[in-house]
C-alpha cells in the first residue's frame, strides 16, 4: 500500500506552526496565475513575422483606425502561462473520470500522432478532389467500421457532435416523413423522461412537440404507458440504449416494432453505444437512425468540451435521406457529392466543408487498433468494470436499481438520508481524493443521482481504490459532523467551491480594461 | 490489446466478485436473436502501433498536401503557419483529455483560457460579448439566425449574394425543418445588392459577410441601420479571422450578431474539421445566445474563478425550451486560437495581417497582367476573385499538375450557375513566397 494513504497537510511536529500564507499567492505547484490581458508590455512579440512589403494598400476606406486591444506577450511567457493554465485541470491522463454518460476513456497518442500527417492535416476542403484520394478512402473505409458494426446500410459522416448528429438522424427522419406526404400529421415525438437534454432540445428544433415517456420501477420505459402514447401523429421515438440509468432495454425490439407499425421511426440516441460495440448491432434492434460520438466510443479526445463528431447511421427508410456532402466510390476513384444527384433526397448542408476530417482519422486509428476484436473486448470490459464498481459498492452505496448494469453503475442518494450530505457534497469530497467526481443528478428520473462510469481504460488495481476511497467517504457521511465537512469540500483543489449565483446575476463574461472599467461604474 | 488493462485472471476474478459465472451473464438483458457470438465479421483483428502507422501513412501518401504546392485556396478555410508552441500546450493532457468544466474546482485552466477566449473573440470583432464557440461559422451563422428569429419573435432571415454558399446553405436547410423563411440573393461580388429591399415587417435578420465570398470588403454601416429602423437584426459572418487585425472590425460598423470562422488563428487545415465557429453579440441579446458562456466569480475564500455560466439557457437544464440543442462545441480548437492569438498579440496580428494583405496585392497585380483574366474585386484583405476567359474548374484541375492550388472555382461553390462558372476565387497568405506567386501566374498564362 503506498504510504501516503490518510496523509494529512501537517507533518509530526508542526502542529503549532500558522498556516502557510504565500507572498506569491502561489502554493508550490498550484501557481496563481493572472489573465493574460494582465500580462505583456506593448511592443513584445510570441511569433516573429517577417516584415510585409511595400504595396500599394487595397484595404480603401476599410483600414483598421484603432488598436485591437490585445497583450504583447513573448513566447516563453505564453508558454508559462498556459502551462500553469493546464496545471489547473484534471484529465484521464490525471486519473480516473467516472463521468457517467461521458465516456472518460483513455485517449491514445498514437491518434494524435496520425491526426497530424501533412497528408490528413494539411489539405484544403476545397482542394480538387483528385488530390485528397487518400482522405476520401479514409472516409470511405471509416464509413465502412460503423456500418458493419452497427449492421446499418448507411451512414451520414458530417455532423460535427453528438447533438448535431442527432439534428441529423431527426432531420432524416423528418424528410421521410415529408416525403410520404404526413408532416402535417406527425407532429409529435416521444422522449423518455430519462433522455438527455439535447433529445427534447433537438425535437424542439424541428417543432415537434416532445411528449415523455415516463419509467418502469426498474429503470426502463414503460411499455404500456409508451403502446397508449402512440397514434397516427407520433413521428418517432427518441430511445438511448443502454439508458441513461445504465440498463439494456429489454423491450427494445418490442418497442421498435410498435412504433414501425404506428408508422413512426426509432432514433436511437447512441451517447452509450460503447457498452455494446462489438457484441450487439443496433440494426437487429430495429434502430432507423443513431448517431455514434466518435468522441465517446471511439476515444477522440473530449478535449474540454470539444472538438466532437456525431455520424449517423441509418437504416435502408432512411438511408436515402442524408445530409450532403457524402462519399461515393466509383470507376475513377472517390468522388465527394456536393449537390443533389441520382436517386438519392439529400436535404443539403448541415455545416460547411466535409465533417470533422480529424476526428475520423483518429476514430479509424482507434478502430485499426482495436480491431473487431478489441472493440468487443472494449465493451465488455467497460460492463465489466462498472459492474465491479457497482457490486463492490452496493453494500455501502444504493444502487438506483437491482441487478447488473451495463458501462454505468447508477446510485441515488437514499445512503445519504439523514446524514445531512448531499450528492453534491459527496460529489466534491471526492475531488479532495483526488478524482473527478461521477455525472451527478442525471438521470432526473432517480433521486440524488450518482452515475458512475469507469470505462475499460481502468485496471484493477485503480478500480480497487477508487472503491476503497468512495467506501471510506461513505462511512465518513455517517459520522458526526459529517455535514460540516462535507459542505466544505473541496478544500484541496485549486479553487473551493464557486459561486455560480453571482457569476449569473451579474454576468462577467469577458475582462475589460481598468479605464473602461472605472467609466463604466 | 496494449490499451486494455486486464489479464484473464483479473476477468476471471473480478466476475467471481460480481457474482456472475461469465461476462455473457451481464449483457443477459440482449434480445437473444441480436447476441453476436463472436468479433463482428468482416473487419480486421487488433493492430499493433506499427501496422496502425503504416495502413494510415499509406492512405494518408495518397493525398497532396497544400504545403508540396503552391497554395491559393480560401474560402473559409485558410492555410497559415501555426507556431509549434501551440500544438504542443494543445497536447497536454490536462487540456486535451479532461471534460466540459463542470466541475470548476478543477478546471479552473479550461475555464481561464474560455474567458480569454471569449474577451479575445469580442475584441476582435468588435463586440461586447463572445460565447465559448460553436462547431464551424456556418452553424455559428444558423444559430444566429434562429436567435435572430427568438429576439425579434419574426420568421425570415435575407441572406447577402456574396455569403459563402455553404453557409447560405446550411441556414437554408435548417429554414426548411425549423420552419422559417429564408430569401438569399444571387451570387454577386456587390453583396450588399438588393438586400435593404428586401427587409419587410416579418424580417428578424439579414446576414452579410466580411470580408465577403469574393474577398470585397462592403460598408454595410448604412444596411444596419435600415435593419434597425426596421427591427430586424443585422448578422455579420467573417470568415477569416486574421482580417480583424488589418480592417475595421464589424462591430464598428453597427453589426447586432457577429459570428466567424476561427480556423485560421491556431487551427490548420484538416480538410475542413474541426474548426471553431465564433460568436459574438450586443450585451443586451446574450440571454438569447446558444452555446456555453464562461463568467467571472469568486470562490469560497473569495478568490477570483471562473464558471460555466447562464446555462438556464441551455438543453441540459431547459431540455426542449433550450436556446440550442448545442453541447459539446469546439474547446479544443477554442485553446488552440486562445494560445496563438496570445503569441501574436497586438503587434503580431497587425504585422501578420498586414504581410497577408501585401502578398494578396502583389498576387492580385501579378495575376491582373495574365491575359484574359478581369479582377472583381476592389477592396480587399487576403483573397480576391477574377474572372477567366473559360470555366475556372478546367484551369484549377490543369494547375494541379503544375504544381499550383489555384483556388476555388465558381463551379465548385455554385454548381450549375453559368455565371460564376468562370470565377476563380484566390487566397495568399503569409505562407506564399514570391516564388509561389511567379509560378501561378506563369503556369495561369500557359493554361489560359
Amino acid at each position: 500500500m503506498d504510504k501516503s494513504q490518510g496523509r494529512t497537510s501537517t507533518a509530526a511536529g508542526e502542529a503549532a506552526l500558522p498556516p502557510v500564507v504565500t507572498k506569491s499567492g502561489h502554493r508550490a505547484l498550484d501557481q496563481s496565475e493572472p489573465l493574460i490581458f494582465e500580462q505583456g508590455v506593448p511592443g513584445r512579440i510570441g511569433v516573429d513575422v517577417a516584415p510585409a512589403p511595400k504595396v500599394a494598400s487595397k484595404l480603401g476606406a476599410f483600414a483598421r483606425k484603432g488598436e485591437v486591444g490585445l497583450p504583447c506577450l513573448s513566447e516563453p511567457q505564453v508558454v508559462r502561462h498556459f502551462t500553469r493554465l493546464s496545471q489547473k485541470n484534471y484529465g484521464i491522463d490525471s486519473g480516473l473520470f467516472p463521468l457517467g454518460s461521458c465516456t472518460m476513456k483513455h485517449n491514445p497518442r498514437l491518434n494524435e500522432k496520425m491526426a497530424r500527417l501533412p497528408g490528413f492535416a494539411d489539405i484544403h476542403p476545397l482542394q480538387p478532389v483528385k488530390t485528397v484520394q487518400g482522405a476520401l478512402e479514409l472516409i470511405d473505409r471509416l464509413a465502412h467500421w460503423l456500418k458493419t458494426l452497427t449492421g446499418m446500410p448507411a451512414v451520414a459522416m458530417s455532423p460535427a457532435a453528438g447533438a448535431h448528429g442527432e439534428l441529423c438522424g431527426m432531420v432524416a427522419i423528418w424528410s421521410a416523413i415529408a416525403a410520404k406526404g404526413e408532416s402535417a400529421t406527425r407532429k409529435r415525438v416521444l422522449v423518455p423522461e430519462s433522455a438527455h437534454g439535447t433529445n427534447p432540445a433537438t425535437a424542439a428544433l424541428l417543432g415537434y412537440q416532445v411528449d415523455p415517456i415516463p419509467a418502469t420501477a426498474d429503470g426502463r420505459v414503460d411499455l404500456a404507458a409508451f403502446e397508449k402514447k402512440l397514434g397516427p401523429d407520433v413521428a418517432a421515438i427518441m430511445l438511448t440504449n443502454p439508458n441513461t440509468c445504465g440498463l439494456f432495454e429489454r423491450d427494445i425490439r418490442k418497442i421498435a416494432d410498435l412504433i414501425h407499425k404506428a408508422g413512426g421511426y426509432f432514433y436511437c440516441d447512441g451517447a452509450n453505444y460503447n457498452a455494446i460495440a462489438g457484441r450487439v448491432r443496433p440494426a437487429d434492434l430495429g434502430v432507423d437512425a443513431m448517431h455514434i460520438n466518435l468522441h465517446k466510443t471511439f476515444s477522440t479526445p473530449h478535449g474540454g468540451g470539444g472538438p466532437g463528431s456525431g455520424p449517423v447511421v441509418l437504416s435502408e427508410a432512411l438511408a436515402a435521406y442524408a445530409p450532403l456532402p457524402y462519399v461515393v466510390h466509383g470507376k475513377d476513384g472517390f468522388r465527394l457529392v456536393e449537390t443533389k444527384e441520382g436517386a438519392a433526397q439529400p436535404f443539403g448542408r448541415l455545416k460547411a466543408f466535409n465533417g470533422q476530417m480529424g476526428m475520423f482519422v483518429r476514430a479509424m486509428a482507434y478502430m485499426l487498433s482495436h480491431g473487431a476484436d478489441g472493440i468487443r473486448q472494449a465493451s465488455e470490459d467497460a460492463v465489466l468494470n462498472a459492474n465491479y464498481v457497482q457490486a463492490r459498492l452496493k453494500d455501502v452505496m444504493t444502487p438506483a436499481f437491482g441487478g447488473t448494469c451495463m458501462h454505468e453503475a447508477l446510485f441515488d442518494d437514499r445512503f445519504l438520508e439523514g446524514t445531512g450530505v448531499s450528492t453534491l457534497d459527496f460529489a466534491k469530497a471526492m475531488i479532495d481524493e483526488g478524482y473527478h467526481p461521477m455525472t451527478m443528478y442525471f438521470p432526473l428520473v432517480v433521486h440524488g443521482a450518482m452515475l458512475v462510469e469507469p470505462t475499460e481504460s481502468e485496471s484493477r488495481e485503480s478500480l480497487d481504490t477508487f472503491i476503497d476511497t468512495l467506501r471510506h467517504l461513505a462511512a465518513e457521511t455517517k459520522k458526526p459532523g459529517a455535514a460540516d465537512f462535507f459542505h466544505a469540500a473541496p478544500r484541496l483543489a485549486p479553487r473551493r467551491r464557486l459561486d455560480e449565483t453571482r457569476a449569473a446575476r451579474a454576468p462577467v463574461l469577458r475582462w475589460k480594461p481598468p479605464a473602461t472599467k472605472q467609466a463604466a461604474e | 490489446m496494449r490499451y486494455l488493462p486486464h489479464t484473464d485472471a483479473d476477468r476471471r476474478q473480478m466476475l467471481a466478485a460480481i457474482g456472475a459465472k461469465s461476462i455473457d451473464e451481464l449483457f443477459a438483458d440482449v434480445p437473444a436473436h441480436a447476441v453476436l457470438k463472436g468479433p463482428v465479421a468482416g473487419l480486421s483483428n487488433t493492430m499493433t502501433e506499427l501496422e496502425v502507422e503504416r495502413e494510415m501513412g499509406a492512405m494518408a501518401a495518397k493525398n497532396r498536401p497544400a504545403g508540396s504546392m503552391a497554395s491559393f485556396v480560401g474560402c473559409g478555410a485558410y492555410r497559415h503557419h501555426v507556431p509549434a508552441s501551440v500544438d504542443y500546450i494543445i497536447q497536454r493532457g490536462e487540456f486535451l483529455t479532461s471534460y466540459t468544466p463542470y466541475q470548476p474546482e478543477i478546471a479552473q485552466g479550461t475555464l481561464q483560457y474560455l474567458f480569454e477566449f471569449q474577451t479575445q473573440v469580442a475584441l476582435l470583432t468588435g463586440m461586447e460579448v463572445a460565447n465559448a464557440s460553436m462547431y464551424d461559422a456556418a452553424t455559428a451563422c444558423v444559430e444566429a439566425v434562429m436567435m435572430a428569429n427568438r429576439v425579434t419573435r419574426r420568421g425570415r432571415a435575407v441572406l447577402s449574394g456574396a455569403l459563402h454558399p455553404h453557409y447560405r446553405e446550411t441556414v437554408e436547410t435548417h429554414g426548411r425543418f425549423s420552419g422559417f423563411a429564408v430569401d438569399a440573393m444571387a451570387p454577386s461580388p456587390d453583396g450588399l445588392k438588393g438586400l435593404a429591399e428586401k427587409i419587410d415587417a416579418n424580417t428578424s435578420c439579414v446576414v452579410v459577410q466580411y470580408p465577403n465570398v469574393f474577398g470585397r470588403l462592403e460598408d454595410f454601416s448604412a444596411l444596419a441601420a435600415a435593419c434597425q429602423k426596421a427591427g430586424a437584426l443585422l448578422i455579420c459572418a467573417v470568415p477569416e479571422i486574421v482580417s480583424m487585425g488589418a480592417v475595421t472590425p464589424p462591430g464598428a460598423m453597427g453589426a447586432d450578431i457577429v459570428v466567424g470562422e476561427g480556423q485560421s488563428i491556431g487551427n490548420g487545415l484538416n480538410f475542413g474539421g474541426p474548426y471553431v465557429g465564433l460568436f459574438a453579440a450586443k450585451e443586451k441579446y446574450v440571454r438569447q445566445m446558444p452555446g456555453r458562456l464562461c463568467g467571472e466569480t469568486v470562490d469560497a475564500e473569495g478568490r477570483r474563478g471562473w464558471v460555466l455560466t447562464l446555462s438556464t439557457r441551455e438543453q441540459h437544464i431547459r431540455r426542449e425550451k433550450a436556446t440550442s440543442n448545442i453541447c459539446t462545441n469546439s474547446g479544443l480548437c477554442a485553446l488552440a486560437f486562445t494560445v496563438h492569438l496570445s503569441l501574436l498579440g497586438e503587434r503580431g496580428l497587425t504585422e501578420l495581417a498586414a504581410l497577408n494583405h501585401a502578398h494578396a496585392v502583389q498576387l492580385c497585380e501579378k495575376l491582373a497582367k495574365v491575359k484574359g483574366v478581369t479582377v472583381l474585386t476592389d477592396a480587399f484583405f487576403n483573397e480576391f476573385a477574377i474572372r477567366l476567359p473559360k470555366d475556372a474548374a478546367g484551369v484549377v484541375d490543369a494547375l494541379v499538375d503544375k504544381g499550383v492550388l489555384a483556388g476555388v472555382p465558381g463551379g465548385r461553390l455554385w454548381p450549375g450557375n453559368a455565371d460564376m462558372a468562370n470565377v476563380l476565387i484566390v487566397a495568399a497568405t503569409e505562407t506564399n513566397t514570391p516564388a509561389d506567386m511567379e509560378k501561378f501566374a506563369a503556369a495561369l498564362a500557359e493554361v489560359l
